[in-house]
């Protein structure tokens, strides 16, 4: 026994200690995941924030940058007041205004330009999770230049999976964690969906499914991977396509799945050189066809019952030859180009690994089938006794999605998918309501010039899914409409528009110039800017004649002192999350699960003690300012007076459809369509601020056929008939652009786009390798160089996070060991990387668990001095850096001279995966600092001052 | 009572970290200060950390997660050699806590802890450390299902485990026995309750799922010729 002479001293612990005054829930907005939180209130004050166990999403749980709310909340970064600029644009030199001066002079800007020509306001949103309201009013303002962040995120899994499959990956579908036994991950380092992925993930491992990790990088997910498959960056596609050359060759695909629910028995038109080329062959009534063997005749392809043939070339009583889809699709793969041996060395995994992962994906999704006993019936009627599973899972973000050559590899992996006959079957892929919807939905964009008129609004939504050429934004020459290019010839299936190409080409007046660019929660002078010290200059040009800028207006809307503020005229000061309401509607980013359909709000649980307004309330009151037809009454009275929490009850998109589904109907008892109902977002909060209906067992899977699902999808105003969904093996849209770039159609691209088009809109998904890489000699910029976002920060502004900043407060460069000491690196050197476009000077770490061409480093950690409320000498803005100053928007010229930008042809997506770079040592003198350093930005007036100790919680020990 | 921790599905969140500060700053121990906290040199009081680091070589290598807070040791160095008494261990829980009252800030058990699990209130000039969340695991104000420490309740991976590993027949107990649960430095003999679970064996190796380490050609012509005559036979029904 120890001695202890102070033992008899007890401490008296106070074991039920009170912890709060109140609870009150609401929706974390620390990321994109929109967990649900329980806050702990005490003395107003917020003592802690939890997890609601409640919670669809969630379920209890709360990740790191939730948990230090608390943080963001109160960190001295915030706005307190409405900002004029009265320096140079730059200079960070406002004075503060009231909200009246604030939203007159907004007024003053945007008026004339609506009632002149709409198109001169571009309406861009960073992080934006009110889209649903957003793109509206840039519709009901005139302007299609409108887009969110979309464009430089995940555009080409959106489009991809859309154009496919009717869903995507992340917000739309998710893994089987419960049922699968294998599950195949790409290009997701800590993000996209953060915290349903780790829960799903523990349960995974739990259960003794494998969990494969596609990922140039060993961190976070790849960590706990049974296997890491260290890949060479932008090279998914090529090893995709060999695991369906494996499958192919061994015959181990699911040819029921495949004639029943995809185009694989369609018939594809084969006459070279004529308009119908590589369309799909239809009836009189537009029916696409098929071969029937039963009478072997051409049938309409969507009827049930038919015994179609998936090989084999025929002639049409039109006399035209035709070859089913997937013949098109076998001969593709089984071509010896996707064959292991030829792909092992570029893709940088060996040709062993590629066919033993076919093997296991064959053995999970056939061997071990599994088969639930749940009974369903099917579109045509037919009673099926089990679910039939394939548990093969497979998830894919950011990854795939920043390549030039994004959007086919992401239909390349829906090809496997859909090859496997996994897509929304028990332990597969399964969509979330209100997906699927048809591939693509039927939604168009607007933006053309019979849609856009002054003083009126657009006759629909700005962003949609073009089905061809007539659906473009291009005027008669091919010049693009929207400022961003979207639905032009350079990006003609930019779903989520080009927010990276705003800036730069408003800066150059091409396609046009602008008067007024508008931005809410985009930093777009800082990380979410490709060249930033470039779009910096562009920010600040000014027309050497008139000293005007050539963009003449720039507001803002933030709630912290950003990068982004010293470049404005006028600041807009949002609340944070907790002091504000807020709608994930499902007209937009929902909460939805496999198993149910869900949609949330936010509540004020603190009330903002400083003088800002939330975001939304401040647009729809411009929006009144403006008398946009929608916002006001006959009188010019505000149509929705109580502000955006009054729009969320009782806006109407369509008749019975708002922005919320739970509690519609005047007594709140309708869920999905119904009247407004006036004390619904009371019935939010009832319920901890969301809705979620559960879909009942025989309606979860094989939704795009299941005649009960769409029944319910049709009542819940999610689809507009209960017709089956057929997916896209071949893309009949994507024909049609490169039968334009043919020299076929009314629409065509201009000369120099046709051969672009013609490579790239293959409606079989092919591999290429990405054009940055390409276009700069490889010897000079031998390695990739790509970036991940930490868990502790993804998708959070970070930095003025007391707590957060401790984890992360400055970004090393990684790099391969065995790279490392082939270029003379050591642990802790300086070193340049240097692009075809700049270079940027960064302290190295070394690291086995990187591939061993790629370099990589933590995103958004580096900030420019002074922002943030950080001191002049903090970390992330001494030693932290963006790779972001070295990625051009613009690709390197062609031959031609012509640069394109710097994305996927398709849609438009930001490439910025594609970097190509060298590393060379930094001379001693250069060790310490990272650079480029840009002058310190200067802090609004009467900021808070940051302290010298945070002793938070100290008033709570009581 | 302590804490079981999955090795094998930790993925380095930190939400274990950041949630047990978000906790304990205004709980027992309150408040958990940060210096410099938007400067040159941010530096906080933690209760919980996680370090992470790369582990193994070739296609053994691995990259690790590795939290780290008290062990609740059953043979605690910090409270044997603290001068005060103000270091102890709780006999009704086994929860090792300080008596803010009476610690003089020598640092002693600091020194003692093997662990380094120990953290200096340099502002308040006591030592400071992980309470199990001793505010949590008995509190009535709080609902039943959330009166474990904050670290396990937020867990999104489930990680965390809490329990009486005094109890062979407590679950955590079970767990750790059956998935070889162990002890962080067993040899220094302090006896730590908190376990860790080593990773599983990854399934990296051919005939590790039941697969064959490669599917058969179903026609060994290279140019498909051979497969598409098999397709045209198959009699498929939409």
């Amino acid at each position: 026994m120890r001695l202890n002479p102070m033992a008899t001293v007890v401490e008296s612990v106070d074991l039920s200690p009170k912890v709060s005054d109140e609870v009150k829930t609401t929706t974390c907005y620390m990321c994109a995941c929109r967990c649900g939180i329980k806050v702990h209130l005490r003395d107003g004050a917020v003592r802690y924030i939890e997890g609601n166990p409640a919670h669809p999403v969630n379920k209890g749980v709360l990740c790191a940058k939730g948990s230090a709310g608390i943080m963001t909340h109160y960190a001295p970064s915030r706005l307190s007041k409405p900002l004029l600029r009265v320096g140079p644009r730059g200079s960070g030199e406002f004075r503060e205004i009231e909200w009246e001066e604030a939203l007159s002079t907004a007024t003053r800007w945007l008026e004339p330009i609506r009632t002149s020509d709409p198109r001169k306001l571009a309406l861009f949103t960073g992080r934006d999770q009110s889209q649903a309201l957003t793109g509206w009013w840039a519709s009901q303002f005139g302007t299609p230049n409108y887009a969110a962040h979309g464009g430089f995120c995940s555009v080409n899994m959106a489009a991809a999976g859309m154009y496919s499959i009717g869903g995507s990956f992340w917000e739309f579908g998710e893994p089987d964690f419960h049922d699968a036994k294998y599950f195949m991950m790409f290009g997701v380092a800590e993000d996209h969906a953060s915290n349903p992925i780790k829960i799903g993930l523990g349960k995974l491992k739990g259960r003794g499914a494998k969990f494969v990790s596609v990922n140039p990088v060993r961190t976070g997910y790849s960590a706990i991977a049974d296997e890491w498959i260290g890949i060479k960056p932008g090279t998914d596609g090529l090893l995709v396509a060999a695991l369906i050359h494996e499958l192919l060759r061994a015959d181990r695909v699911d040819f029921d799945y495949l004639v029943r629910y995809t185009n694989a028995p369609w018939l594809v038109i084969d006459a070279p050189g004529t308009p119908r080329d590589g369309l799909i062959a239809r009836d009189a009534d537009g029916h696409p066809l098929c071969w029937n063997c039963d009478g072997n005749a051409p049938a309409n392809a969507l009827l049930a019952d038919l015994r179609p043939a998936i090989v084999g070339r025929r002639v049409l009583p039109d006399g035209s030859a035709a070859v089913p889809v997937f013949e098109l699709i076998a001969r593709r793969y089984l071509d010896p180009r996707y064959a292991p041996d030829a792909v092992a060395a570029q893709v940088g995994v060996a040709a062993d690994t590629i066919r033993r992962l076919a093997a296991e994906l064959a053995h999970a999704a056939f061997d071990q089938q599994i088969v639930l006993d749940i009974p369903w019936v099917d579109w045509a009627g037919r009673r099926h006794d089990k679910t039939v599973g394939r548990p093969v899972s497979f998830h894919a973000m950011r990854g795939i999605s920043a390549h030039s050559n994004g959007f086919q590899t992401c239909r390349l992996i829906h090809i496997l998918q859909m090859l496997l006959g996994a897509i929304d079957c028990p332990g597969g892929f399964r969509h979330k309501p209100p997906y699927p919807k048809s591939a693509p939905p039927a939604v168009k964009p607007h933006g053309s010039a019979h849609h856009v008129s002054p003083g009126k609004p657009m006759p629909g939504p700005p962003l949609g899914f073009p089905m061809g050429p007539e659906d473009l934004l291009v005027d008669p020459d091919g010049t693009a409409r929207r400022i961003d290019k979207a639905f032009s010839w350079d990006a003609p299936m930019a779903a989520h528009g080009l927010m990276h190409m705003v800036i730069h080409n408003a800066s150059k007046g091409d396609p046009y110039t602008i008067d007024t660019l508008f931005m809410f929660m985009a930093n777009m002078s800082w990380n979410s800017a490709m060249n930033t010290p470039g779009t910096m200059e562009m920010l600040t040009a000014q027309n050497a004649e008139t000293g005007e800028y050539v963009i003449p207006h720039i507001i803002y809307a933030d709630a912290y002192h950003s990068e982004m503020v010293a470049f404005a005229d006028l600041i807009l000061p949002d609340t944070t999350y907790l002091e504000r309401h807020d709608c994930i509607s499902l007209l937009d980013r929902p909460i939805c699960d496999a198993d149910g359909a869900a949609d949330a709000i936010r509540q004020p649980v603190v009330r903002a003690e400083r003088d800002v307004r939330p975001f939304q309330d401040v647009l729809l009151e411009l929006g009144v300012r403006l008398k946009l037809p929608a916002l006001i009454n006959a009188d010019g009275s505000p149509k929705f007076p109580g502000g955006y929490p009054d729009y969320m009850a009782n806006h109407e998109r369509q008749p019975g459809v708002g922005m919320l589904a739970g509690w519609r109907g005047a007594a709140g008892a309708r869920q999905g369509t119904g009247t407004p109902n006036p004390k619904q977002l009371d019935a939010y909060i009832a319920n901890g601020c969301f809705w979620r209906q559960e879909i009942a067992p025989r309606n979860r899977y094989y939704r795009f056929a299941n005649k009960g699902y769409l029944d319910w999808a049709v009542s819940m105003g999610f689809l507009a008939k209960a017709d089956p969904i057929v997916m896209q093996l071949y893309s009949e849209p994507l024909q049609k652009f490169r039968l334009a770039a043919r020299g076929h159609g009314p629409v065509q691209p201009p000369d120099r786009d046709r051969k672009r088009i013609e490579a790239h809109f293959d409606p079989i998904p092919f591999w290429y390798p990405p054009f940055e890489g390409e276009l700069v000699h490889g010897d000079e910029y031998p390695m990739h160089a790509i970036t991940q976002r930490p868990m502790a920060m993804y998708h959070s502004w970070g930095s003025q996070n007391a707590w957060l900043r401790q984890i992360h407060a400055q970004n090393r460069l990684f790099v391969n060991r065995a790279t490392a000491t082939r270029l003379g690196l050591v642990d802790d050197d300086w070193a340049w990387i240097t692009s075809h476009h700049g270079r940027v000077k960064a302290q190295i770490k070394l690291a086995d668990g990187v591939n061993p061409d790629t370099v990589w480093t933590w995103n958004a950690i580096g900030k420019r001095s002074g922002a943030w409320s950080l001191s002049a000498d903090a970390p992330e803005s001494k030693r932290g850096f963006l790779l972001n100053h070295v990625i051009s928007e613009l690709l390197p010229p062609q031959p031609d001279g012509h640069r394109y930008a710097n994305s996927d042809p398709i849609t438009g997506q930001a490439a910025w995966y594609d970097l190509r770079v060298r590393i060379e040592k930094a001379r001693e003198e250069e060790a310490g600092e990272t650079a480029p350093r840009f002058a310190a930005t200067k802090p609004p007036p009467n900021m808070m001052e940051p302290p010298d100790i945070l002793r938070y919680g100290a008033g709570f020990r009581r | 009572m302590g804490l079981v921790i999955d090795l094998d599905i930790c993925v380095g969140c930190h939400a274990c970290a950041v949630n047990c500060k978000e906790w304990n700053t205004g709980g027992h121990s309150a408040p958990l200060p940060d210096h410099d906290p938007y400067g040159a040199d941010a530096w906080g009081v933690w209760f919980n950390r996680v370090h992470s680091f790369e582990a193994g070589e070739g296609a053994d290598g691995r990259t690790v997660h590795f939290p780290k807070s008290c062990l609740h040791c059953e043979q605690p160095a910090c409270v044997t050699v603290c001068p005060t008494g103000a270091s102890y261990k709780r006999a009704e829980d086994g929860i090792v806590l300080v008596n803010a009252d009476t610690c003089i800030g020598c640092k002693l058990c600091s020194w003692a802890c093997p662990y380094g699990a120990r953290e200096f209130d340099r502002d308040e000039g006591v030592m400071k450390k992980c309470t199990l969340c001793i505010d949590r695991i008995y509190n009535e104000n709080l609902e039943e299902s959330a009166r474990v420490p904050a670290c396990v309740s937020t867990c999104p991976v489930g990680a965390r485990h809490f329990g009486d590993l005094g109890d062979a027949a407590s679950p955590v107990s079970r767990l750790v026995a059956e998935r070889g649960g162990y002890d962080l430095m067993p040899e220094l003999g302090y006896q730590p309750v908190n376990k860790y679970l080593p990773p599983r064996a990854p399934k990296r190796h051919a005939g590790s799922t039941g697969s064959p380490a490669q599917l058969k050609p179903a026609d060994e012509d290279l140019s498909g010729a051979g497969l598409m005559l098999r397709w045209v036979d198959r009699l498929l029904s939409r």
